[in-house]
């Protein structure tokens, strides 16, 4: 490869643009990916302690019940909430539907909402189940 | 130097197959990740037995197997997007997305082999 190749010009990168919701929401898109991405190492050990035995899935209960445990667990559940909203709008685009400006706003605007409404009435629910609320 | 593609990416057709089941697996994934979640919520403060006897229900096992080979499938696939995004250099672009097949692969493995466990010892 020659030295050229590298100093090529480039396009204008993220720090020359305002920053937009569609912008923010595209990067949370993959943010969200590689978050859940490490989330699944906590699966993981959720599936392994559980077939372990009683002693093992105790020591994941102990850690997932405790507070650290549970913030982390439930900025999983936001992020879960996130990319599959946001997902679906990424479907619906493939099938190209939902360009028109407005129709992106709105979707984005929507979605922003709901994915942390849905996380807060997630655990809630789970709060509340447990007798804990 | 041996010859090489401009972009230094694998042959032609596979991007189509990726971008495919990128989208296939994010479809699958939509049903069984709500579900996951509702279950979760309804199992939440379960002791050992119960979590036990949940997972080794067969339509349990069958949604939760569905939903990890999706779910670790759609994770590499994902993964293997942002590197071919973002790592230009041709030698670490190739061990970032060998590493990151292997350690994909060895969780689902490791997960389904745990439902199995539970699901077959109990």
């Amino acid at each position: 490869m020659s030295m050229d190749e590298n100093n090529r010009p480039l396009s204008p990168h993220l720090q020359i643009y305002r920053w937009q919701l569609h912008m923010v929401m595209s990067i949370l898109h993959r943010a969200t990916g590689v978050a859940l991405g490490l989330g699944t190492i906590f699966l993981t050990w959720w599936l392994m302690a559980l077939a372990a035995g009683p002693s093992a899935y105790e020591t994941f209960t102990t850690v997932a019940s405790s507070m650290v445990g549970q913030i982390i667990l439930f900025g999983f559940s936001y992020g879960l909430f996130y990319h599959l909203l946001n997902g679906i709008r990424h479907l619906y685009w493939d099938a190209g539907q939902g360009f028109e400006p407005a129709t992106v706003r709105l979707t984005g605007q929507l979605i922003m909402v709901i994915s942390f409404a849905a996380t807060v009435g997630t655990w809630l629910a789970a709060y509340y189940l447990l007798g804990t609320l | 130097m041996a010859m090489q593609t401009k972009s230094g990416q694998s042959g032609a057709g596979d991007a189509t197959k990726h971008w495919w089941t990128l989208r296939l697996t994010a479809v699958a994934l939509v049903p069984l990740a709500v579900w996951f979640v509702a279950s979760l919520v309804a199992l939440a403060g379960a002791d050992y037995p119960t979590m036990i006897a949940w997972v080794s229900n067969p339509f349990v096992t069958v949604l939760l197997l569905s939903m990890l080979v999706s779910l670790f499938y759609h994770l590499r696939l994902g993964l293997q997007e942002i590197v071919e995004d973002y790592v230009h250099a041709r030698r670490a672009k190739i061990v970032l997305s060998v590493a990151l097949t292997f350690g994909c692969f060895l969780l689902a493995m490791a997960t389904i082999a745990a439902v199995l466990k539970i699901a077959i010892g109990s």
